[in-house]
């Protein structure tokens, strides 16, 4: 694949909610380039549209200006099935009851590809196996979806995203319930699918250090604007500081992270 | 795969079970004909007593027809409910569907006596209650589903569900109280649930009916598997969730309108049958569920059809009485029950 490739761009966007005749902008002028191999972080203080951006790359709600282009083609023009096979999602919450087993559950990642009654094909059943050898769950294809840790359920969900066999992953918040080694392994397992499949991979997290370790590039979102730059860049021009909108906590460059005055 | 092979064997058991059930009960009632005359009578020929063709070809066969296609509808139906609104208590019965076909039926039969003599005899016509008794359960439904959309919570359903069946009560009361004996008795009988006593048009309508409500059904087996990781992922995969969900309602009224229509508004089946195809498949596989549910529903109803006559009496009980017996423990059961999967 080629790796410079941009695979996910916006132009002009912004962000916001319309409710009734009033558009409500959250951040304007958005513009993003992310290619294909990267591994990308969204950085931000919590309520500064992390989540908002995150619906609009992925086509949720509508943005109210500029244009989302996915593949160089317009996010709105596709069509759901088509869009299934281009942009795939790992999400916060918790899955309804059921009893799925992670099979199933990765399984059911190839349902933009299967016919009407969702049958696996030869080919369905390969690509299965292949995220649960990439994300190395094998061992717990046969387990029940909530009989397995929260990190093993990440790496589930995140192998039935693989398995959707898209170009474009997005995550929201994926270490959320997660120690601080599950962290870790997560965000490896996200970065060699990014270098190694060749996957454009964005998620957004509020554990900055981690972040500047393991992502290839850092998006940060503060009040006014939306910086998108390698971590090293980030740091050196001190981008960190106006994270929050508190001048007593600083970002500390030997930490990696940020401390109190 | 064992997984495979455990389940042709249910399914397997499961069909035996259903046609024993059916030449059982055939078989037995009040008149108690033996299971030779049965098969004789069924396949064409002449059973010993000409009374005992009479009997299966006017009474037991439409009866035994009516319990299975009442049991595999409204056990489709609680599936189908319970996978959309992502509530192991949900059923036709809890979400108020058969209150608001309860009402559809009340309408026409006890508001009949406003109309004139030739449009009342057509309003009181087997189409008209089951389009009457479709709508109702088909408004009540989409009332459920635009307070279901303004709520996170999916216990606050089922709370909804009984706001909508004490609403319709009450509508019911109120018209009862407006009619005459001869209406209010015939609407009170049809209350009480039964199977039997349908002429052979109504179950052919029926019939079309179910068929047409199980077909939707099976067109929803794909997106259903989808809907069990919640609506975004669903969305996600390319599912177009509106018309999945207008598809899921319309089949759901559809057999839950037709049904009680014809059969009075049955208890439990719809919320305990999908659980009994989980527990003995151990699957969320829509494509395994379809199959299982029906199959147990047809059992389910068929047995408890035949508990209704008391070996060697003339009584018959209520089919709803046998249906709360048997369902009633199953749900307080799930409830306490900590088995993840149903509740976690």
């Amino acid at each position: 694949m080629d790796k410079t490739k941009t695979i996910l761009s916006a132009q002009q966007v912004s962000i916001g909610y319309t409710s009734k005749k009033d558009a409500i902008a959250i951040a304007n002028g958005i513009n993003l380039n992310l290619k294909a191999g990267t591994l990308t972080a969204l950085i931000g203080a919590n309520g500064i549209g992390k989540s908002t951006l995150l619906r609009t790359l992925t086509g949720i709600q509508n943005p109210l200006a500029g244009t989302v282009f996915l593949n160089n083609k317009d996010l709105n023009s596709y069509n759901a099935t088509q869009l299934a096979q281009q942009l795939s999602i790992v999400l916060t919450e918790s899955l309804p009851p059921s009893n799925l087993t992670v099979f199933e559950l990765v399984a059911l990642g190839r349902q933009p590809y299967t016919n009407w009654l969702g049958s696996l094909s030869n080919d369905d059943l390969a690509s299965v196996e292949k995220a649960l050898q990439l994300t190395q769950i094998e061992h717990l294809s046969a387990k029940k979806h909530f009989e397995i840790s929260d990190g093993q359920l990440q790496k589930v969900l995140i192998a039935r995203a693989l398995a959707q066999d898209t170009p474009l992953i997005i995550l929201d918040e994926p270490s959320t319930h997660l120690d601080v080694l599950h962290k870790v392994n997560l965000l490896r397992l996200l970065k060699t699918l990014a270098h190694d499949a060749g996957k454009c991979i964005l998620y957004s997290t509020h554990d900055l250090d981690l972040a500047l370790q393991l992502s290839d590039d850092i998006i940060v979102m503060t009040k006014d604007n939306l910086v998108h730059d390698s971590s090293k860049n980030l740091i050196a021009n001190k981008v960190f500081d106006t994270l929050f909108d508190d001048p007593n906590i600083v970002f500390d460059e030997s930490k990696n992270g940020f401390v109190v005055k | 795969m064992q997984h495979a092979k455990r389940n042709s064997i249910l399914f397997i058991i499961l069909g035996i079970c259903l046609l024993v059930l059916f030449v059982l009960n055939i078989s037995l009632g009040s008149v108690k004909i033996p299971l030779q005359d049965v098969f004789t009578s069924l396949t064409g020929g002449n059973a010993s007593k000409p009374a005992w063709d009479y009997i299966i070809v006017n009474y037991r066969l439409p009866k035994a027809i009516t319990a299975m296609l009442v049991g595999m509808g409204l056990a489709m139906g609680g599936l189908l409910m319970q996978t959309l609104f992502r509530n192991p208590l949900a059923g036709p019965d809890v979400l108020g569907l058969s209150s608001g076909a309860s009402l559809g039926v009340a309408v026409v039969i006890l508001g009949s006596g406003i109309l004139p003599g030739i449009a009342a005899t057509f309003f009181l016509s087997s189409y008209s209650i089951v389009l009457a008794s479709t709508a109702g359960s088909f408004v009540v439904l989409l009332a459920v589903l635009a307070v279901a959309q303004r709520l996170r919570d999916t216990m606050a359903i089922l709370i909804i569900g009984l706001m909508f069946s004490s609403f319709t009560g009450a509508i019911v009361s109120v018209l009862t109280y407006f009619s005459t004996a001869e209406q209010l008795q015939k609407y009170t009988f049809w209350a009480l649930g039964s199977l039997g006593n349908l002429p052979w048009n109504d179950i052919f309508i029926l019939f079309v009916v179910t068929v047409i409500g199980l077909s939707l059904s099976a067109l929803c087996i794909k997106p259903l598997d989808a809907l069990l990781l919640g609506e975004r992922y669903a969305k996600s995969l390319g599912i177009n969730f509106k018309r999945t969900r207008f598809v899921i309602i319309l089949a759901t009224s559809l057999l839950t309108g037709c049904i009680t229509a014809f059969a009075g508004p049955v208890l439990f089946v719809g919320l305990v049958v999908p659980h009994i195809a989980k527990l003995l498949f151990k699957t969320s596989n829509h494509k395994i569920l379809f199959w299982a549910t029906l199959l147990s529903g047809g059992v389910l109803v068929l047995l408890c059809d035949i508990f209704t006559q008391l070996p060697g009496s003339a009584f018959v009980l209520p089919i709803n009485a046998i249906t709360s017996i048997i369902g009633a423990p199953v749900v307080v059961s799930l409830l306490i029950s900590k088995r993840k999967g149903i509740f976690n």
